[in-house]
């Protein structure tokens, strides 16, 4: 009786506004390539450290003083007087930490395999969007406990604006609201900080559409040829994903209980303090490789300052990302069929792990050269060497399975090789 | 594939800890702490023997804002004996009736009162430097209590050709080896009360751990609650990997 008035309920609700409908086609019966791998954890990783960000930062932010005489005691209060308060903040610290390395992977994951080539297009600029707004709300949150490394990170990277020609003082001003990094500048930053989540939800759920209308890419990179090639969604990648979690859940209690402060600066434990620089500024290593890329540029070019041109590199290490699916013209996906690309691919993570290493040390003699050397091959990478990759002469493809099912199924090459290829779509 | 993600991970966390390292100049001398691996715990006896020293030695100068009397129930002390320590301090309160401030004696809920009014002041009395306030010193020194221990026991003669102005002194480990700070221990600077020997370096050793408790308090709980959670996920993760296998049996 009771589950019958549940299921009229459901319908009754479902015919007016489809919701159930809609989760049961997109987290249920969602058509998956049956052969992805544990690289495609990463995304709903990245998505349960958001969920795991934001509440914790709620909370948090009931216990916060955005001002700059009580932010660092408000945070020290967090720590020792609020009930688990240690626990929440050291979550809300180290998650940021965590999320970072989750969307490298996974960013890595989509240059690799391809991810970003037609139809997908659009899930992988909104997927660059999310990258920026997330790096925009790590940056302002960073600033709130207010410690030293807070001050001048925030000190450091609003000056970067100064670097724009004739109004960039002027810009500068604007952004502090103030003459120096001052309590109006903590009080939008912390307003940012809670606003820039909220954004981000709304960015991922437009990836999320964006993903569901041709699905997810997999490691052989070709299109499902047919039935066989899918999986319903569920149960078969939320146990592989709940499993991924497990994982990766183990890692961040690790460094969240034993470890807590190991990837953050020490110097962020002291208050403040305008009159005093630290001797080394350096962000947290998320940002190092960009750290490392502003300060390779240390010479003017006919009028532009070393400054500016270090700046726009900078930004523009980034916003490169945008022109990927149109910097690589070559057909084929999934770099396991592409032996030059795949070269260019790991020598670009070394040189980004290079860039962080450079950005942790100080901009001298070797590190500076090293750093110089580095961001050349970075744009190197994208701007010459994937167009040319993308030439069949020079990285000529391996030939491609005839579809997902037949290296998966032992003996099914027979069976999918008679059936019509007629790529299985689902509108949403 | 899954390790290969791990080692990823591991190599991207592991760079800046190493960078920093690399930084400072002369190696610490690592010791053993009581409160150090995972199952580490503060060792109650140099706890209290720290607390003495800082109040006896390091207070003159140094101010422990984040801590109240009520919080030295962790090193092990009843309500009264933290009445008792808490009565030994004056501290400023008001304003009153009249409208004037007042010095009264301390109460459990008061913080330790720092030395200066203000960092002006400070400056002035310290040949013009800030002593930092204790409260997150070990937190906030790369090295932590290696370097709080280093730091109290790394006073020596300055290398041949090296001036050291009057007032300032020459430290092994000090960032820059000179510091406005006068080698603050000797022998017998304090008479411990359970008759262990005051000798400098028990000294340094005590009164770390006690800073790496004011800088830490919740290191204990946090480090129990963590093997729990460990031992939980570690069980529940490997159910997780079963089920994994169970449900794509029929697809492989």
């Amino acid at each position: 009786m009771n589950g019958l008035t549940i299921t009229a309920l459901v319908k009754w609700v479902d015919h007016r506004l489809p919701i159930f409908s809609l989760l049961n086609e997109e987290l249920n019966e969602y058509p998956t390539p049956r052969n992805l791998s544990y690289w495609w954890n990463f995304g709903s990783l990245a998505g349960i450290v958001l969920v795991i960000m934001i509440v914790t930062g709620i909370v948090l932010a009931m216990q916060y003083t955005p001002h700059v005489d009580y932010a660092f005691d408000s945070v020290e209060r967090i720590m020792r007087d609020v009930n688990y308060g240690w626990l929440l903040r050291y979550i809300h610290m180290n998650g940021g930490s965590f999320f970072f390395a989750l969307v490298y992977i996974h960013i890595f994951r989509g240059l690799y395999y391809g991810s970003y080539k037609e139809p997908r297009e659009l899930l992988w600029i909104l997927g660059v969007v999310l990258f920026l707004l997330m790096m925009a709300t790590a940056f302002v949150g960073y600033v709130l406990p207010w410690g030293q490394m807070s001050y001048w990170a925030a000190k450091v990277i609003t000056n970067m604006f100064s670097a724009v020609p004739l109004i960039g003082d002027y810009i500068v001003t604007w952004l502090w609201g103030g003459f120096t990094v001052g309590n109006p500048t903590l009080n939008r930053f912390y307003s940012f900080h809670y606003l820039l989540p909220f954004v981000i939800i709304g960015v991922v759920i437009l990836h999320l559409w964006a993903l569901h209308r041709f699905g997810s890419n997999n490691p052989l990179g070709i299109e499902a040829k047919g039935p066989q090639d899918k999986i319903p969604f569920h149960p078969y990648y939320t146990v592989k994903d709940a499993f991924g979690l497990g994982v990766f859940l183990v890692l961040f209690a690790a460094i969240l209980f034993f470890a807590p402060n190991a990837l953050g600066e020490p110097i962020n434990y002291v208050e403040a303090n305008p009159l005093v620089t630290p001797a080394h500024i350096v962000p947290e290593w998320y940002f190092l490789p960009y750290y490392a890329i502003l300060r390779s540029v240390t010479f003017d070019i006919w009028f532009l300052s070393a400054k500016l041109i270090g700046v726009v590199l900078m930004f523009g290490s980034s916003l490169i990302l945008f022109l990927m699916p149109w910097l690589d013209r070559s057909p084929v996906r999934s770099a396991r069929f592409r032996p030059a690309y795949k070269m260019a691919f790991w020598v670009l993570v070394f040189d980004c792990v290079v860039l962080g290493w450079v950005g942790a040390n100080p901009p001298e003699p070797p590190y500076l050269y090293i750093g110089q050397v580095a961001t050349v091959w970075y744009f190197f990478h994208f701007l010459v060497l994937v167009p040319l990759l993308s030439l069949p002469a020079l990285d000529r493809p391996k030939p491609l399975p005839v579809s997902i099912g037949e290296p998966v199924l032992k003996g099914g090459g027979a069976a999918s090789a008679g059936a019509p290829a007629k790529p299985m779509e689902k509108a949403p | 594939m899954k390790k290969l993600s791990i080692g990823a991970a591991v190599l991207l966390f592991s760079l800046p800890a190493g960078a920093a390292l690399a930084a400072e100049g002369k190696e610490l001398p690592e010791r053993d702490w009581s409160f150090s691996g995972i199952f580490g715990q503060f060792d109650r006896g140099a706890m209290q023997r720290g607390l003495q020293v800082y109040r006896e030695v390091c207070s003159g100068c140094h101010g422990l804002r984040f801590i109240a009397f009520r919080n030295l129930g962790a090193l092990g002390y009843g309500e009264d004996e933290i009445k008792a320590i808490a009565a030994e301090y004056s501290i400023e309160d008001g304003p009153n009736e009249e409208g004037e401030m007042f010095e009264r004696p301390g109460r459990p809920p008061d913080r330790f009162p720092s030395p200066f009014p203000n960092d002006k002041a400070a400056a002035a009395n310290n040949n013009g430097a800030v002593p930092p306030d204790l409260s997150l010193i070990v937190k906030a020194r790369t090295g932590g209590a290696d370097y709080v221990h280093g730091l109290l026991t790394g006073y020596a003669e300055p290398p041949e050709g090296l001036e050291i102005l009057e007032g300032q002194n020459y430290n092994l480990y000090f960032p820059g080896n000179v510091t406005a700070m006068a080698p603050p221990l000797f022998e017998d600077a304090v008479e411990y009360g359970d008759g262990t020997p005051a000798t400098v370096e028990r000294m340094a050793m005590d009164v770390a751990t006690f800073l790496a408790w004011t800088a830490e308090p919740e290191m204990e709980e946090r480090k129990s609650m963590g093997i729990g959670v460990m031992l939980f996920l570690l069980v529940f993760t490997g159910v997780l990997y079963a089920v994994k296998r169970k449900v794509w049996a029929d697809l492989h």
